[in-house]
C-alpha cells in the first residue's frame, strides 16, 4: 500500500483547452511526472506539454506492412512455383508482376490491423474500470471539459499542496480520486 | 449569425453555421441517438427498408433452392446483373473512403461533418457488393475455395487471376474500412456511454467504447494510428477499383481489353459514390435539422467533386471511342458501333445522357446551391453509372469475335428482385446506424470548433 492509502490521485477540471495547456506546462515544470490529461478531443501540443515521448506506432505499422507484403509474396511464389507448379506455355513460374496486387493488399491489410491492434493494446484497452470513473464529474471528459490528473504514486505528490497548485492554475474543480 | 456585410458570392459558405460550444454540439449530435429516439418517420423508413430486405431474403432463398437458372445469365452473357451490381455497389463505397482517408490527408476541414456516415455507407455498400459474386458462384457454399487454405487436394487459388486479386482486394477493403470506422467511433461511443440515461445504453455503449477515457496519451496514439490508417486506406481505395477493372481489362474481349480502364473505373466509382453521399445527406440533413453542421459548403464541394470526376469519366468514354477508331481493329470498331446502334444501344445513350449530359448543369451555382437540384442530378448519376456498368458487362459479352457465339441477354424478375433487395440490405443497416450511432463524429466537430476559435482569436 502506498503512503496515500486508497487515494489514486487528484484530478482538476478546466473549462478550456488553452487553460489546460498552461496548467499542464506548469505542473510539469513543478516536477510532477505521473500526470495525464483527459480531453474530449485531441488538443494540439498537449502530449509535448505533458512530456510524452514518441508513440512507436508508426514503426509497428511499418513492420506489419512489411510482414504482410513478404508473407503475401512468399505465399504466392511458394504456391505457384514450388508446391503446385503449372507450366502454361512456358511462362515463368515466378511471374512476379502478377503477384503484386495480392502482395500490396496483404501489406495494407496487415499494416492496418497492426495499427488497430497496436492502438488498442498500447492504450491497455479494453479497460472497463479505471479509478477516474469514480469521479462523477469525470463523465464530462468525453464531452466538454478538460481534466488534468496527478497520481499519488508521483514522488512529489502531496494531497493538499498538489490540489492547491491545480486550483491556483485555474481549475474550476479539484477532486480526489479513490482507487 | 454574424454582422458582417453580405458575403461575396465567391467566398465559400462556412462549414459550421451556428456558433456552437463543445456542450451544445455534443448535445445536438448525441441527442439524435439518445433523446429523439425512434420517431414515426424513422419507423416508416425502417419498415420500407425491412420489406426490401425481405425481398432479398426471398430472392436468395429461391436462388439457393432452384439454382442460378432463375437469373437471366447464360452463355455468352454469363456475368449479367450480378457483376453489374457488384461493380456498381463497390464503386459507391469508394466515396466514403475518399472522404474519410484522402480528404483527411489533404487536411480538408469540411470532411469532418460528413465522414462518419459516408464511411458507414462504404461498409454497407461493400456488404451489398459482396452478395453478388458470392451468389454468382453458383455454388456459394464453396466460396472458401477462393481462399488459400490447406486442403486435401493440394490446390491453391490461381494467384495470377484478377478474380482472385478481387477476393483479396474486396476483403481487405471491407476489413480496413470497418476498422477505420470503428477507430473513429470509439471516442463518440464513450460520449454516449457517459450521457446515456438507461442502464442498457450505458452497458452496451460502454462495452463498445472499450473504457475510453480521453487520456492525452491515448489520444496521441489514436491520432497517429488514425493518420496511418488514412494513409493505408488511400492507396487501398485506388487499388480496389483498379483490381475490379482488371477483371475486365485483363481479358481479351473487345471493349474490355483497354489500359484506360483502371483510372476510368476509379473516377467512375468516386463519381457514383459522391452521388450516393449526396442522396443520403440531403434527406438526413432535412430530417434531423442538421443544416448548421452540414452546410451548403459541403453540398457544393461534393457537387464540384462530382463534376470533376464526371469529366474524367467523360474522357474515358471519349478515349474508348477514339481508340476503337485509331486501333483500326475491326472487333474494337464493331463494339463501339454496337454500343451506339446495337440491340442495347439505348443503354449506352442513357449512360451518356445521365453521366455526361445532365450533370453539366452543375456548372451553374444555382443548381449546386439547391438541395432539390443537386439531389435530382445525383439520382441521375446513380442511374447513369449503373447503366455504364451494364454497357461494359453486357455489350462486350453478347457479341465478341465470332457471330456464331453471339447472343442476347435479358434479366429476369429474380435479377431485379435481388438488385432491389440489396437496397433493403443497405437501407436497413443504414437506418439502424442512424438510430444507434452518432452519424456525425462528435469528437471531430469539437476539434473543428477549437480550430474556428483559434482562427477567431487570430483575426
Amino acid at each position: 500500500m502506498s503512503p496515500h492509502g486508497r487515494l489514486w490521485g487528484v484530478v482538476a477540471e478546466f473549462e478550456s483547452p488553452t487553460r489546460l495547456l498552461v496548467a499542464a506546462h506548469r505542473v510539469r515544470e513543478a516536477g510532477y511526472r505521473q500526470i495525464d490529461a483527459h480531453v474530449p478531443f485531441p488538443v494540439e501540443g498537449l502530449p509535448e506539454a505533458l512530456g510524452f515521448g514518441r508513440t512507436g506506432i508508426p514503426f509497428l505499422v511499418l513492420c506489419g506492412a512489411l510482414v504482410g507484403a513478404a508473407g503475401g509474396y512468399f505465399m504466392e511464389w511458394y504456391g505457384m512455383a514450388i508446391w503446385y507448379p503449372l507450366n502454361v506455355g512456358g511462362r515463368p513460374l515466378n511471374s512476379w508482376p502478377m503477384f503484386i496486387p495480392i502482395t500490396f493488399e496483404l501489406a495494407v491489410l496487415v499494416g492496418g490491423l497492426t495499427a488497430f491492434v497496436g492502438l488498442i493494446l498500447l492504450n491497455r484497452l479494453p479497460m472497463p474500470y479505471h479509478p477516474l470513473f469514480n469521479v462523477p464529474r469525470f463523465a464530462r471528459a468525453t464531452q466538454d471539459r478538460f481534466f488534468l490528473s496527478v497520481e499519488s504514486s508521483d514522488p512529489r505528490f502531496e494531497r493538499r499542496r498538489t490540489a492547491e497548485l491545480l486550483r491556483d492554475l485555474g481549475a474550476t474543480e479539484v477532486s480526489e480520486v479513490a482507487r | 449569425m454574424t454582422s458582417e456585410p453580405e458575403p461575396r458570392s465567391e467566398a465559400p459558405p462556412p462549414v459550421l453555421l451556428t456558433r456552437h460550444t463543445y456542450t451544445s454540439i455534443t448535445d445536438k449530435i448525441a441527442g439524435i441517438v439518445l433523446r429523439e429516439g425512434t420517431g414515426r418517420a424513422w419507423l416508416i423508413a425502417f419498415a420500407v427498408s425491412l420489406a426490401l430486405f425481405g425481398l432479398l431474403a426471398v430472392a436468395i432463398t429461391t436462388l439457393l433452392y432452384v439454382g442460378i437458372g432463375i437469373w437471366g445469365v447464360n452463355m455468352p452473357v454469363a456475368w449479367g446483373f450480378a457483376i453489374v451490381n457488384f461493380v456498381w455497389w463497390i464503386g459507391i463505397g469508394h466515396a466514403g473512403t475518399l472522404i474519410s482517408a484522402i480528404l483527411h490527408l489533404l487536411r480538408q476541414g469540411w470532411r469532418q461533418s460528413i465522414n462518419r456516415f459516408a464511411e458507414a455507407m462504404t461498409i454497407f455498400a461493400v456488404m451489398c457488393a459482396g452478395v453478388f459474386p458470392l451468389l454468382h458462384l453458383g455454388r456459394p457454399q464453396f466460396f472458401y475455395w477462393l481462399l488459400p487454405y490447406p486442403n486435401t487436394m493440394s490446390l491453391w487459388p490461381q494467384f495470377r487471376s484478377p478474380l482472385v486479386w478481387d477476393v483479396f482486394a474486396v476483403a481487405t477493403y471491407f476489413t480496413i474500412s470497418l476498422v477505420f470506422w470503428y477507430v473513429g467511433l470509439i471516442p463518440d461511443l464513450a460520449t454516449l456511454r457517459d450521457r446515456s440515461q438507461s442502464r442498457i445504453g450505458r452497458a452496451v455503449y460502454g462495452v463498445f467504447a472499450l473504457g475510453w477515457r480521453g487520456s492525452a496519451r491515448h489520444w496521441q496514439r489514436y491520432e497517429i494510428a488514425y493518420l496511418l490508417l488514412a494513409g493505408l486506406a488511400t492507396p487501398l481505395v485506388v487499388s480496389v477499383h483498379t483490381v475490379v477493372s482488371f477483371d475486365f481489362s485483363v481479358a481479351q474481349l473487345p471493349g474490355w481489353h483497354s489500359t484506360i480502364f483502371p483510372p476510368y473505373f476509379v473516377a467512375g466509382a468516386i463519381y457514383s459514390g459522391f452521388a450516393m453521399v449526396v442522396v443520403l445527406t440531403i434527406p438526413l440533413r432535412a430530417a434531423y435539422g442538421l443544416g448548421d453542421i452540414i452546410t451548403e459548403r459541403h453540398l457544393q464541394n461534393m457537387a464540384k467533386i462530382m463534376l470533376a470526376t464526371g469529366l474524367v469519366v467523360t474522357y474515358g468514354y471519349a478515349i474508348e471511342a477514339f481508340m476503337a477508331w485509331y486501333s483500326d481493329n475491326p472487333y474494337e470498331r464493331y463494339v463501339q458501333w454496337n454500343r451506339l446502334l446495337g440491340p442495347y444501344g439505348w443503354a449506352y445513350w442513357v449512360t451518356l445522357v445521365c453521366n455526361v449530359g445532365i450533370p453539366q448543369i452543375l456548372w451553374l451555382q444555382r443548381v449546386r446551391r439547391s438541395s432539390v437540384g443537386l439531389f435530382a442530378v445525383s439520382l441521375v448519376v446513380l442511374v447513369g453509372m449503373w447503366f455504364e456498368r451494364f454497357v461494359i458487362v453486357v455489350e462486350s459479352l453478347h457479341r465478341d469475335f465470332l457471330p456464331s457465339s453471339w447472343g442476347i441477354y435479358w434479366p429476369t424478375v429474380w435479377d431485379f428482385a435481388t438488385f432491389f433487395g440489396t437496397f433493403g440490405l443497405f437501407l436497413t443497416f443504414f437506418m439502424l446506424f442512424v438510430r444507434f450511432v452518432p452519424m456525425i463524429s462528435i469528437a471531430e466537430m469539437r476539434l473543428l470548433l477549437e480550430e474556428k476559435e483559434e482562427e477567431r482569436a487570430v483575426s
